[in-house]
């Protein structure tokens, strides 16, 4: 960002508009840009590196007019990073390294395109030029991470230049409160964070539930192992975060917003910071936002490091300051929430949703999805698959298309066992189910969840006695321990299953896990506890036989576990 | 007023009370281990589970925690509620095996013996402790410490606690015996499960016997602003 901007808060729909409009005429939009990726995954694969070498190249060749360098939030294809593409074409090169920059820029400029960085689709073994024309990227619906590659995220004037607040302009001065509320009910968005529960109903109850003042929160506090959604919305398009929650708090009427955020996630905080910083600036938070009258502010919140405080309760207890332990929430927290106010909490991807439905309508957004469930849903995508990363499909697309027609399948042509969605909460879905078309519905159905959109692929070579085990102690060290069966049963549970996996596996271990199973659904405090059997019971009911190898011939089917220790003695 | 079935009864209970306080006033026995009337309703044993029917839907809830709904249909010991129970009692008594309530409770509902390893605890971490001291006393001077499994009850770093006044409330609501609580001589012991404190006794001037910890009275001549040589006799010796 170098130059100073000089900013003027904007006081009117209209100062908006001109404001956009001059931001686009200031660019060309037939220069070339050169994006390259700086989210998190990339910057881990050097990206860095990349990115430096731009702008020293770009400098000593003085070359500012011809080309311009944008560094951007995650398109998702983490698999192939560090990864650059070259705009207006969507040239896409893949594992870029810092001595292939100079060559990018050379061949660049001449109008050529450097082959060796191309993409080779595995399937036809021919090089791919074009970003939309790879595999990965051909079944998703990009509606939320699409603009990814057109925002430098520190850089308020470029979600602008897109339209970006837009759909707050036209909520403050084009829509009543009721209208708002009444169009995101029909839009059916469901809570992305995991429960599925209807936004704008939430936000109903939330908008007539009696109190002094009401809280806006949003929940990015994402815990679960292998699930990277919020983290790369807030790295790479902050501001749809920030504009979603600005026309949840007028839609509600609250004035004061908080982002728990988790503490790990160090380019999501600089970026919502920075984000923040900027949109106070102009004029898009404070007081007389777009001069419509309307205040609202927005504190960040930052976690630490405990995986329950992603839950709604135990994570207003963290706001307020004491420990976050969950409470029971017979008493909803739209009554009464943070500081016993009402209180609506969404979660990133869920507020990342709202300007688009303000800006298109219910009627565009309820088209895409399946009858229960609407829009699109971003899962990051881990494990045994050859495209790691962050897929963004319609809800409904089937479990196969995503593994295989998006993630590429297993790789080393090894056999698809199962696939983990929602986190360790969640359940195992076998490869019989792999014609499930995914929502939030048909996943709970099957005995998983839609979480918050993580999914692990497991191979051939996965034991998955030994996958509940691992979920069964990642819950056991992160239970908060408040409530006897959550804190008793998942440490019974983590006992019994790592004495199966260590060849001490007893007639009645799978009857005692059943039996605990039904506990911890029905006698948890809060959903920590009461989905944490889901891995346990869905892998009881698809690889039972893994089980009872395990306990009666001592032997691991996938020869993960090693148990001939024991058969020794 | 409100209307409501329990087991079968129709009762009727005050808006804003529980299911278990309604319940307990028409003498329907619901068990419970960390509840108690002196503090607020915590929800941590689950014990006190009842199945709730609202339209088709029947669901569990802590009945110490939910409030009584006109109409609402509640059943205290369904066959769901009481294998749920089982199940709890058998954790608490993998947990303490040798104390002597929780056999007596697990014995009351039908579990003699569990099937899980077992350990040689006495606190079940109902944490009715740190709440008596919190909101009754108003010192804070205890708390659950660690998280999860890893849980338990100590004064902050296991350190003795320069708040705690040794007027023994943690003991006195604790419903599985496990604080300790003990005056010889002059001297107050108060036993956790993790650590110990000794305090002062005051000596009465008149009888000299040793009645309260000195700490204690001087927390109680702060607080309701008296005079400090109010407490120079123990109450037998005063006029």
């Amino acid at each position: 960002m170098g130059k100073k901007q000089i900013v003027k808060r904007l006081n009117s729909p209209d100062e908006l508009e001109a404001l956009r409009q001059s931001i686009v005429k200031s660019r060309d939009s037939n220069r070339t840009c050169i994006v390259v990726c700086g989210g998190t995954g990339c910057l881990a694969l050097g990206a860095q590196e990349v990115i430096t070498g731009f702008r020293r190249e770009l400098r000593k060749r003085r070359l500012g007019s011809k080309l311009s360098l944008r560094v951007t939030g995650c398109p998702g294809f983490c698999e192939r990073g560090p990864l650059v593409v070259v705009k207006p074409e969507n040239i896409l090169y893949q594992q870029v390294r810092g001595e292939d920059v100079p060559e990018i820029i050379s061949e660049t400029i001449k109008g050529n395109i450097v082959d060796r960085l191309l993409y080779t689709d595995p399937a036809t073994g021919k090089k791919i030029t074009y970003e939309s024309d790879v595999p990965f990227y051909k079944k998703q619906k990009r509606l939320l991470l699409g603009n990814n590659s057109n925002i430098d995220p520190t850089d308020i004037r470029d979600y602008l230049a897109l339209g970006g607040y837009g759909a707050l302009s036209k909520a403050l001065f084009k829509m009543s409160p009721e209208k708002i509320i009444e169009e995101v009910k029909k839009s059916g968005l469901r809570g992305r964070g995991g429960g599925g529960f209807p936004t704008g109903a939430k936000w109903e109850s939330c908008r007539r539930a009696h109190g002094d003042t009401k809280y806006i929160i949003c929940n990015a506090e994402e815990g679960d192992p292998g699930a990277f959604v919020d983290r790369n919305l807030l790295e790479g398009n902050p501001h749809s975060v920030l504009e979603g929650m600005l026309i949840g708090a007028y839609a509600i009427g609250g004035h004061q917003g908080y982002v728990y955020i988790r503490s790990e996630y160090h380019l999501a905080l600089e970026h919502l910071t920075q984000a923040i910083k900027q949109a106070g600036e102009y004029g898009f938070l404070g007081e007389n936002i777009l001069g419509s009258g309307f205040d609202f502010n927005i504190k960040i919140s930052r976690g630490g490091g405990a995986y329950v405080c992603g839950e709604s309760t135990a994570l207003m207890a963290s706001l307020e300051g004491k420990v976050g332990e969950p409470r029971a929430k017979y008493v909803h927290t739209v009554e009464r929430g943070l500081w016993d106010q009402p209180s609506n909490l969404n979660n990133v991807e869920t507020w990342a949703n709202v300007p688009m439905i303000i800006n298109r309508g219910a009627d565009w957004y309820s088209k895409i999805g399946t009858d229960s469930s609407k829009g699109t849903k971003i899962f990051s995508l881990a494990g045994k698959i050859n495209n790691t990363g962050l897929v963004e499909v319609p809800m409904g697309i089937t479990l196969k298309e995503i593994i295989y027609d998006i993630g590429g399948g297993i790789p080393e042509g090894r056999r698809f066992k199962a696939a983990q969605t929602g986190g360790p909460g969640g359940g195992c879905i076998p490869e019989s189910l792999l014609n499930l078309p995914v929502d939030f519905d048909e996943l709970t159905k099957v005995g998983s969840v839609m979480g918050s959109g993580s999914m692990i692929v497991m191979d051939e070579n996965t034991c998955m006695v030994d996958i509940a085990r691992y979920f069964v102690s990642f819950l056991e060290g992160e239970s908060c321990g408040k409530c006897l069966p959550c804190r008793e049963g998942l440490k019974r549970m983590s006992q019994i299953l790592a004495g199966i996996t260590e060849g001490k596996g007893k007639d009645g271990d799978i009857g005692l896990l059943e039996r605990l199973s039904s506990t911890l659904i029905d006698c948890s405090l809060c959903a920590l506890g009461s989905t944490a059997s889901n891995p346990v019971l869905t892998t009881l009911r698809y690889f039972r036989d893994e089980y009872e190898a395990h306990i009666k011939d001592k032997r691991c089917p996938a020869g993960v576990c090693r148990l001939d220790a024991v058969i020794r003695k | 007023m409100v209307t409501l079935t329990i087991d079968g009864r129709q009762l009727q209970a005050e808006a804003g009370t529980t299911i278990l306080e309604a319940a307990r006033d028409n003498n329907i026995y619901i068990p419970t281990l960390c509840f108690n009337e002196a503090v607020k309703p915590y929800g941590a044993c689950r014990l006190c589970l009842v199945e709730i029917t609202r339209g088709k839907r029947e669901r569990l809830v802590a009945s110490c925690l939910y409030e009584v709904e006109e109409g609402l249909v509640v059943k205290t010991n369904s066959e769901r509620i009481s294998s749920n129970r089982r199940m709890l009692m058998e954790l608490l008594l993998a947990r303490c095996p040798n104390n002597r309530e929780i056999q007596d409770l697990a014995r009351q509902l039908g579990v003699e013996k569990t099937d899980f390893r077992l350990e040689d605890e006495n606190c079940i971490l109902c944490a009715l402790c740190v709440r008596a001291c919190t909101e009754v006393v108003g010192v804070s001077a205890i708390s659950l410490v660690g998280r999860g499994t890893n849980r338990q009850m100590a004064t902050p770093f296991y350190e003795p606690s320069d708040v705690c006044i040794g007027c023994g409330s943690c003991a006195y609501v604790c419903p599985t015996g496990a604080i300790g609580f003990e005056d010889v001589g002059d001297t107050r012991h108060i036993y956790w499960p993790k650590n110990s404190m000794e305090f002062k006794l005051k000596k009465c001037k008149t009888c000299g016997q040793y009645w309260a910890p000195e700490k204690q009275l001087e927390y109680i001549i702060k607080k309701a602003n008296l005079s400090p040589d109010l407490f120079d006799k123990c109450p037998d010796c005063r006029d």
